[in-house]
Formats: C-alpha cells, sequence, structure tokens
C-alpha cells in the first residue's frame, strides 16, 4: 500500500491480454519528493507529541554494500577473479560449474563459495571435482549477501585465481546484493521462457554477462534464442552473450575466453 | 523476500540514529525507493510492520516515495522518463539507453519523539 495516501497497491499491474505494456495504468501513480513536501500533511495523531524531524539520508543496503567494497578491495590485492553466478532454480548453474571446474582444472587456481536455502549437495558436487568449496545455507533468506561472503571467504585461504560464487537460485533478490564480485554473470536455460529478462529485468540489468544454458536441447523445443537475446539487450544494451551446454560442450571454449579476458581485466586494473 | 532483508537494515540505521540522538520511539519512517530498483512497496510496508516489532520504529508509519525512472539514450543523446526497466526511449523507440535514476533505497527521514 502506499504509505503517503493510502491509494493501495500501485505497484500492482494488472495488464489484459493484448493491451500490452501501455496497459499498465495503475503505474501512473506516483509521488515525488516535491509532492510530498507540499500536499502531503503530517497527521498527527496527538498533538501534544510534536515530533523532531531527523534527517537520515542514508542508503539502506549502505552495510552491505560497505562489506562488498571491502570484499572487492580484498579480492583486489589478493589476486582474485570474482564472478557472481545468478539465475533462476534449475536453469543448470552447478552443471555448468561443475564443467568448467573439469575444464580448466590444472590451468588455473579455483574455488567455489555455494549458496542455497538447504542442504550441502551442490558443494559436494564441487569438491568432487578437487576444487575447494564452501556451501552457505541462508536458511530461509532468498540471496547471499557481502558479509555471507566475507565470512565464508576468510575460511577458503585462497588468492590468486577465480572465484566463483553461486548464489541462490532466485531472479529477484540477488540483483540487489552486491557481494564484492567483478561481475554478474545471469545462467539462462533455454528450457524457461524467452521474456524471462523482461519479467526480471534488474538481475540482467546487473549483469555483465549471459550464459544461454543447455543449448543442446534446443533441436528438442520451441525456443527462439534471438528473442531471448534481443529482451536481454532491451534491459542491458551491453550485455555479453555465450550459448553452452554443458552436455556437450558446445561454448565452453569462448566461455573460458570469456573468463581469461576478465581475468586479465581484472589484473590489469587491480 | 528480500524486503525483509532491507527492512532489517532501516531497523539498523534507525537503531544508529537512536544512539546518537536519544530519542524514545519514531513515529514516522520516510524512505526513498525508485521505480526501477527490485523493491517491492506493497512487500516492504508489509515486512516493515513485522520487523519493526520490539524496536524503535514499532508501530511506526512508513510513507514510501517513488522515485521515478530516468535513463540516459544514447541515440537521442537526451535524459527520458521510463516506468520500468525495459520499456523504449519514448522518443525513438529504441533501447540504448543508461539508467540515470531510479534505482534508490534510501532512509530519508524520521519524525521522532
Amino acid at each position: 500500500m502506499c504509505g503517503v495516501c493510502g491509494c493501495g497497491d500501485h505497484e500492482t499491474r494488472i495488464e489484459e491480454e493484448g493491451a500490452g505494456r501501455a496497459g499498465a495504468s495503475m503505474k501512473e501513480h506516483t509521488h515525488t519528493r516535491e509532492q510530498m513536501t507540499e500536499s502531503a500533511p503530517v497527521v498527527r495523531d496527538d498533538p501534544a507529541e510534536r515530533g523532531t524531524l531527523l534527517k537520515v539520508e542514508q542508503d539502506i543496503l549502505g552495510k552491505n554494500n560497505a562489506i562488498a567494497a571491502h570484499n572487492r578491495a580484498h579480492f583486489r590485492s589478493h589476486g582474485i577473479l570474482a564472478l557472481n553466478l545468478v539465475s533462476s532454480p534449475g536453469a543448470g548453474k552447478t552443471t555448468l560449474l561443475v564443467e568448467t571446474l573439469r575444464r580448466l582444472s590444472g590451468e588455473l587456481t579455483m574455488a567455489v563459495i555455494e549458496g542455497d536455502q538447504e542442504t550441502s549437495a551442490d558443494a559436494d558436487r564441487i569438491r568432487a571435482t578437487g576444487v575447494p568449496a564452501l556451501q552457505v545455507n541462508t536458511g530461509r533468506g532468498c540471496h547471499l549477501d557481502a558479509e555471507m561472503i566475507d565470512t565464508a571467504f576468510r575460511r577458503l585461504h585462497f588468492h590468486d585465481g577465480v572465484l566463483f560464487i553461486e548464489n541462490v537460485g532466485n531472479l529477484v533478490c540477488p540483483a540487489g546484493f552486491d557481494l564484492g564480485e567483478a561481475h554478474k554473470v545471469v545462467i539462462a536455460s533455454v528450457t524457461e521462457g524467452e521474456d524471462k529478462p523482461l519479467k526480471y529485468p534488474n538481475l540482467f540489468a546487473a549483469s555483465s554477462l549471459m550464459l544461454v544454458s543447455k543449448v543442446d536441447l534446443l533441436p528438442h523445443l520451441e525456443f527462439d534464442v534471438d528473442a531471448l537475446i534481443a529482451n536481454a539487450r532491451r534491459v542491458n544494451p551491453g550485455i555479453a552473450v555465450i550459448q553452452v551446454s554443458a552436455r556437450t560442450g558446445e561454448g565452453v571454449e569462448r566461455w573460458v575466453s570469456w573468463l581469461g579476458a576478465a581475468r586479465a581485466m581484472a589484473a590489469a586494473t587491480a | 523476500m528480500h524486503e525483509m532483508a532491507l527492512c532489517l537494515g532501516m531497523i539498523d540505521l534507525i537503531r544508529e540514529q537512536q544512539a546518537s540522538h536519544g530519542f524514545t520511539r519514531v513515529r514516522r519512517v520516510v524512505v526513498e525507493i525508485g521505480a526501477l530498483g527490485h523493491v517491492d512497496p506493497h512487500a516492504l510496508a508489509f515486512a516493515f510492520e513485522a520487523g519493526a516489532r520490539s524496536s524503535p520504529a514499532e508501530d511506526a508509519r512508513l510513507e514510501i516515495l517513488e522515485v521515478p525512472g530516468r535513463a540516459w539514450c544514447m541515440d537521442c543523446s537526451e535524459s527520458v522518463t521510463i516506468a520500468r526497466r525495459g520499456d523504449p526511449c519514448p522518443n525513438c523507440a529504441g533501447y540504448t539507453m543508461i539508467v540515470e535514476q531510479g534505482e534508490e533505497m534510501r532512509l530519508k527521514e524520521l519524525e521522532v519523539v
């Protein structure tokens, strides 16, 4: 509900079939700062108890952002490229990660921080490749935050390599929480809808690279890869795209090249 | 629901303010939320009611000011208003834009007693 005038649920958008995005008329109701101070009087329930106004002007995520900045500085000084892998549940993050670790073992020093609400199943899959992995269970939490990464990283004793952070499978919440990573990498599988970037724009907007996963399944699906890429670029014109299949190995070399370029960039600007 | 995490962040900020200003309780909390961000104001209000319990902001009124979305259109070389991410430039219908404003999540002010 809108706390200014009690107009209720103006974020809820009801769009009829065929009305398209122009049908979002409920969204028109907004309050700017100016309207607020000029036209919305403070209703005081008890006039005798007149409140004092304190100007705060602080970012609500300020604490997370400060820890993320600390993590970022730490990663830089330790020669670490940190990547935050985000996707919906079941997009194939862990499978692709396991394949990547196998491909690069012996070439690169790597470590993984796994985020899930429950179980250590994913960390177990990672450790089976010989790469050190820490599982962070967020319990009821729907995303990793910078403090969890700080705590986990201290236990990894890791430097000069690539740190993969596999976030909780969720296309909403991880968008807002900077972990100190160099890049977010979003994984979108071809078994999902082409409109995922439009439905969950913040995560696609925050990512440097989109990996289109499970492309070996394309012959069996009615999935328009070009539409997915066009939608991703609607919310993020600069996003890089690589199509991959962990099963056939298609595109994995390109992904490895991207990793190499990202490492070189991180080293050059450290 | 990350709105609960945001509310707990707000309560932390409020407690810090209480430590430095020494008020008894908060009557009104004003936050700015960007229209292009990832915060659902309805979920934030719901979470705040629960998250503020046993804090100085218990029963405080939450006022959410929406900051409109603005983006720089690289094709028009102009700053334009957009209602949400993924919307085209209102001038050229293109999508080559960089968001300039609308991702804010700020605790703006508190009315305290």
